[in-house]
C-alpha cells in the first residue's frame, strides 16, 4: 500500500505546530497502525529527520498508552468485524489494535494528537495526561492500607454488583473519552471509577467524599461539562456504558444533599 | 564484594574466572514454616517518628513497584517513585491475563501452603530457593483479602464469593481471576494505593523519568540518576536505600510480548555498579502467541494458554504442502503433541510444546507467512461442545485473535507460535530481596529468586504482589535501622558529579556517531541473533558462535548508530538507543551463563543435555546452584560465583511427560 499522511508536527508545549505531509510506501495490510508509523520513523530518521513522537507501550490495548486521533475519530476508524466475531467487542479498538486493512491503498489520513484543553500537547502526537492521575488521587482509591484487610470471604459481594464494578474497571485511562467530546469532558473516565468503587461495599464508607472529590477534581483540572453528546462511549475501547455518567450524577446528587 | 579468584589477563570472555561462593546470609534456620515470622522477628525496627526522615527511591509501577512505594509511604517512609511511561498505571504487569494463585483453599480441593510451595520448586525444576519459595506461598494468601479490601473486582460466584480455576496443569483450583484482565485489575488496585498516597504526600511521582545509573557511596546504594523524558534533563536523586522494580529483560530478544518499552537499563546498570546478575539465561518462551507477519513486527502477543484445554496441535505430516488447512484430509495432519505425548497430549508444559513447535518448523512443515507457525484447532471442540459453548469459554481470545489477523477461528483453525514471556533471571537478591550491593532491593520480575528456571503460570502476579506489598516493606527496616542516616549526602558529592558526568558522556556519544544505522536496526540485529543461538534450545556450538558475534555488533553499534536530535528534548530515538547500549551487554552475560550451564533445566535447554526419549536432562550433581555473575567490564569474562541450592524439604526428581 501507498499512503499519504497528514501528521501533526510540534516542537514542544510552547510551539505552534502544523500539518505535515509525508508519503509512505511498502505498507502491508497486516501491518498494526503503529507499526506503519515505525516504518515511516525509520525513514525519517534516516533522511536525518525528526521522527514522530507518540505514545505507545503494550501494543496490545490495555495499558491506554497509545492516543491518536486518525481521521478526525479517536482511535480511528473501527474495522469491520470478520464473519463470526463480536461485533461489540470488534467495534471497539485502541490504536495499536488498528491494523492497515482498514485502509486503502492510496489513502490519505490525517493523524493528530487528543484535542483537550486539559491534556496540553508534549511532543508532536504525544500529550499530558496527568490530570487524569490527579482525579484518581482525589479520590478513586479505597483506603486499605497494606496489612489491615480482612479476610477476604469476610464479605461476600453479590455478582451482579461483581460485574458491574468490574465492568467499570475496565477503563484503560487513554483519555479517548475526552478527545471524542466536543466540550472536552472527562465524565466517562470519572464516572468509570466512581461507579467501579462504589458498587461494592468495601467502596461504601468513602462513597460519598470519593464522588464530591472526584468531580471536584475534574472540575478544577479544567474539563469541560458533559452535554450528554455521547461521543465519549462510541469512542471507548474497553465499551465503558455511557449509563455511568448518570449512575455517577445520582451519586453525586446523594452526596450533596447529604452535606457529606 | 570482590573476586578472589584469578583471572587470566588477556582470557576471551568465555573463559570466566569462578569466585567465592555465594551464600544467603539473611535467611534464618529452623522448620521452614517458621522462617519468615523468625526473620520478621529478628528484623529490626525503624521508629515510627523516625521514618519520614528515610527517603527511599523506588524505580517502577507495576505490582511490585506500585505496591512497594504505597506500603511503604503508608508505613511512614518517604518515597520516591520513578516511572518511564506517563503514568503509574501503565506499567506492563497491566497486560497480564490469566490470574493469581493463592494457597487459600476455597475449594476444599486439598491445597495448602505447603503444596503450592511443593508445586512452585518443582515447577522451577529445582533451582529456586526453598525459603523464599515457601514465604511466598504463606504470603499468598494474604494477597487476595488485600486485593479484596482495595476493590480488585476478581470474579465471583452466585453465593458472592470468589470464583477460581486451575491454571497451568495443576491439580488444584487455586488461581483468582479478573475475566482475561487479572493483571490490569491487581495494578490499578496497586496503583490506586500508591495515588492516594501521593495525595498525601509521601510518594513523590516522577513520571516520564528513566533511571540511566545507579549511585554509590561507601559501598552503598545512595541514590540514582535518570533523565527526565520530556525536558530531557538528567538529574541525580539521593536517597537511604533504592528498590529496583523495573521488570523483566525480556526485549532483549527485541520480539517479546513484553511492552515495546520495558527494558533493561536499569538493572543492568545495577549490575555493573556491583550488583551480581544470577542466572541470566532462565527465559521462559510462550507456546501461544499469534505467529509474525513479516519483518515491520513490532511486538507479539500472548493468548492465554488455557486455549490448550480444547484446541488441537496440528502441521501438515508432508513439507512444504501450502494447500489451505480445510483441504488438509485428516490423515496428511500431524498432531505432534498428541503423538509424542500420548498421555498429557496438548497440554503438555509451556517449554515442552514450544520447542516441539520449533521442530516442526525447523523440518519446514510450519503454517502461515514464512513458515513460522502451527495451526491450533478448534473444530472437534465446536463438534463436541457446540459453538455456542465454546464461544462461552474463549470468546474474548477469537475475538482478540480476529482482530489481529482478521481470521475467524471457528471457521478456520488459530495459527500459533511460542513467543519470549518473562524472565526467571535477575539481580540476585538474598532473603531480603537485598542485592550484592547493600541498600539495593531488587523486587518482583527483576530480581532471581523465586521461580528458579522455570515460572508456573499464574504466580508472576503474585510473586510481584508478595515482594511489593509484603516482603519487601519488612525487609527493608532491618537495613535502614541498621544504618541509621548520619550524614547528608548532597548532588554536589563529587562521587555523584562523577556518575551524572558518565551519564551526560554516553548519551551524548550516542548523539555525536552520526553514522548510518537505527537503534531498531541493532535491537533488531541482536534479537534475531539470541531467538537463533539463545532462544527455545541451545547449543554450545551456537552460543559460541553467539559470543564471538557480539561484540562485533557492538563495535558496530558505536561506529555506525544514528540518532537525530539532541539530549535536551522529548527524544524517544534517544531512548532506544540508549537501551540498546545495555542489551548488547547483556546479551552477551546471557549467552555465557547458557553455554556454562551445560545442562537442560526448565525454560533453559541444551541440546546436549537430552534423554533417549528427548527430555530435558537435569544435572543436580554438577548444576544445582544459582550463578551470579559479577561484573569486570565492557566484554571482559564475569566471574561466576555460586550459590549453592539445598532441597530439604522437596525431593529433586526428574520430570516425565512421555
Amino acid at each position: 500500500m501507498k499512503l499519504t499522511l497528514r501528521i501533526w508536527r510540534q516542537k514542544n508545549a510552547g510551539a505552534p505546530g502544523a500539518l505535515s505531509t509525508y508519503e509512505v510506501a511498502g505498507i502491508s495490510p497486516d501491518m498494526s497502525f503503529l507499526e506503519m508509523l515505525d516504518t515511516l520513523n525509520e525513514e525519517l530518521l534516516l533522511g536525518g529527520d525528526d521522527p514522530v513522537a507518540f505514545d505507545h507501550d503494550c501494543r496490545e490495548g490495555i495499558c491506554g498508552a497509545c492516543s491518536l486521533v486518525i481521521n478526525g475519530e479517536a482511535h480511528g476508524p473501527n474495522g469491520a468485524s470478520p464473519a463470526g466475531a463480536d461485533s461489540r467487542a470488534w467495534g471497539s479498538t485502541t490504536t495499536c489494535q488498528l491494523h492497515m486493512r482498514s485502509f486503502q491503498d492510496g489513502d490519505t489520513i490525517d493523524i493528530e494528537p487528543w484535542r483537550a484543553a486539559a491534556f496540553p500537547v508534549v511532543k508532536d502526537l504525544v500529550v499530558d495526561r496527568s490530570a487524569f492521575d490527579r482525579i484518581i488521587q482525589s479520590g478513586g482509591y479505597i483506603s486499605a492500607p497494606t496489612g489491615a484487610a480482612p479476610e477476604a470471604h469476610a464479605t461476600a459481594v453479590p455478582k451482579p454488583a461483581a460485574d458491574a464494578a468490574f465492568e467499570h474497571a475496565e477503563c484503560i485511562g487513554c483519555g479517548a473519552c475526552v478527545a471524542a467530546c466536543p466540550n472536552g469532558s472527562a465524565m466517562l473516565f470519572t464516572a468509570a471509577k466512581v461507579v467501579h468503587l462504589n458498587s461494592l461495599p468495601q467502596g461504601a464508607p468513602e462513597r460519598e467524599s470519593r464522588v464530591l472529590d472526584m468531580v471536584g477534581q475534574m472540575d478544577a483540572e479544567g474539563f469541560g461539562g458533559c452535554t450528554n453528546t455521547g461521543e465519549c462511549a462510541t469512542a471507548c475501547p474497553k465499551g465503558i456504558p455511557l449509563f455511568s455518567i448518570s449512575t455517577m450524577n445520582r451519586e453525586f446528587v446523594r452526596a450533596a444533599r447529604k452535606g457529606r | 564484594m570482590t573476586s578472589t579468584a584469578d583471572r587470566t589477563p588477556y582470557g576471551s570472555y568465555a573463559d570466566y574466572p569462578t569466585g567465592a561462593p555465594v551464600a544467603d546470609a539473611a535467611a534464618p534456620d529452623g522448620p521452614i514454616a517458621e522462617r519468615w515470622d523468625r526473620r520478621r522477628f529478628e528484623a529490626k525496627l525503624v521508629n515510627p517518628a523516625n521514618r519520614r526522615k528515610h527517603t527511599v527511591i523506588v524505580v517502577g509501577t507495576g505490582l511490585a513497584g506500585g505496591a512497594a512505594g504505597a506500603t511503604l509511604a503508608e508505613q511512614g517512609y518517604h518515597v520516591e517513585q520513578f516511572c518511564y511511561q506517563d503514568s503509574p498505571r501503565r506499567a506492563h504487569s497491566i497486560a497480564a491475563q490469566g490470574g493469581i494463585n493463592a494457597a487459600k483453599n476455597y475449594r476444599n480441593d486439598g491445597d495448602s501452603v505447603h503444596r503450592l510451595f511443593y508445586d512452585t520448586v518443582k515447577g522451577g525444576d529445582f533451582r529456586a530457593r526453598e525459603s523464599n519459595v515457601h514465604r511466598l506461598a504463606q504470603i499468598s494468601v494474604e494477597i487476595i483479602d488485600q486485593c479484596v479490601a482495595q476493590g480488585v473486582p476478581f470474579a465471583r460466584e452466585y453465593g458472592g464469593l470468589l470464583d477460581t480455576r486451575s491454571f497451568g496443569g495443576v491439580q488444584v483450583s487455586r488461581t483468582f481471576y479478573a475475566r482475561g484482565q487479572t493483571g490490569q485489575q491487581l495494578l490499578l488496585g496497586a496503583y490506586q494505593a500508591l495515588s492516594r498516597q501521593i495525595a498525601a504526600g509521601g510518594v513523590r511521582l516522577h513520571a516520564r523519568t528513566e533511571m540511566l545509573d545507579l549511585i554509590v557511596v561507601d559501598g552503598r546504594a545512595r541514590g540514582i540518576v535518570a533523565r527526565d523524558l520530556v525536558t530531557g534533563r538528567i538529574e541525580s536523586h539521593v536517597a537511604d536505600a533504592v528498590v529496583l522494580a523495573s521488570g523483566g529483560y525480556g526485549n532483549v530478544f527485541y520480539l517479546s510480548t513484553n511492552a515495546m518499552n520495558s527494558n533493561a537499563t536499569a538493572i543492568w546498570r545495577a549490575h555493573r555498579r556491583g550488583a551480581y546478575f544470577a542466572n541470566p539465561c532462565f527465559t521462559q518462551i510462550h507456546p501461544t502467541c499469534i505467529p509474525r507477519t513479516g519483518d515491520h513486527q513490532s511486538k507479539l502477543t500472548l493468548m492465554s494458554e488455557s486455549l490448550r484445554n480444547d484446541g488441537r496441535i496440528w502441521v501438515p505430516k508432508a513439507e512444504g504442502d501450502t494447500r489451505p488447512p480445510a483441504r488438509i484430509p485428516e490423515d496428511e495432519r500431524d498432531y505432534y503433541l498428541e503423538r509424542l505425548y500420548p498421555s498429557f497430549g496438548n497440554l503438555v508444559p509451556r517449554d515442552i510444546a514450544s520447542r516441539a513447535a520449533k521442530n516442526v518448523c525447523d523440518e519446514g512443515r510450519g503454517v502461515g507467512p514464512g513458515g513460522q507457525g502451527v495451526y491450533l484447532d478448534f473444530a472437534d471442540a465446536v463438534a463436541r461442545m457446540g459453538r455456542a459453548a465454546v464461544e462461552e469459554k474463549y470468546g474474548n481470545l477469537f475475538d482478540m485473535y480476529a482482530r489481529i489477523t482478521a481470521e475467524n477461528p471457528y471457521e478456520a483453525p488459530m495459527r500459533i507460535y511460542p513467543a519470549v514471556h518473562y524472565t526467571m533471571g535477575g539481580l540476585w537478591v538474598d532473603y531480603d530481596l537485598q542485592t550484592t550491593v547493600p541498600g539495593l532491593f531488587a523486587i518482583g520480575e527483576a530480581n532471581f529468586s523465586d521461580h528458579g528456571a522455570n515460572r508456573l503460570g499464574a504466580s508472576a502476579l503474585m510473586q510481584g504482589l508478595a515482594d511489593g506489598y509484603f516482603v519487601l516493606p519488612s525487609t527493608i527496616n532491618d537495613y535502614l535501622a541498621r544504618n541509621p542516616r548520619h550524614d547528608t549526602l548532597t548532588a554536589e558529592h563529587p562521587l555523584v558529579q562523577e556518575v551524572l558526568a558518565e551519564t551526560e558522556d554516553r548519551l551524548n556519544l550516542l548523539l555525536a556517531v552520526g553514522g548510518d544505522r537505527t537503534p531498531d536496526s541493532f535491537h533488531r540485529e541482536i534479537g534475531t541473533l539470541m531467538w537463533e543461538y539463545c532462544g527455545m534450545a541451545r547449543t554450545e556450538a551456537g552460543l559460541r558462535k553467539a559470543l564471538d558475534r557480539i561484540p562485533l555488533i557492538r563495535d558496530e553499534f558505536w561506529r555506525r548508530i544514528k540518532v537525530p536530535g539532541t539530549g535536551q528534548e522529548f527524544n524517544q530515538s534517544l531512548e532506544k538507543a540508549n537501551r540498546v547500549v545495555d542489551y548488547l551487554e547483556l546479551a552477551e552475560l546471557m549467552c555465557l551463563d547458557a553455554l556454562h550451564r551445560a545442562e537442560s533445566c526448565g525454560g533453559h535447554f541444551r541440546v546436549e543435555s537430552q534423554t533417549p526419549d528427548g527430555e530435558a536432562a537435569r544435572r543436580d550433581e554438577a548444576f544445582s546452584y544459582a550463578a551470579a555473575w559479577e561484573f569486570t567490564g565492557t566484554g571482559a569474562a564475569p566471574t561466576l560465583h555460586k550459590e549453592d541450592l539445598a532441597f530439604e524439604y522437596v525431593h529433586p526428581t526428574q520430570r516425565s511427560y512421555a
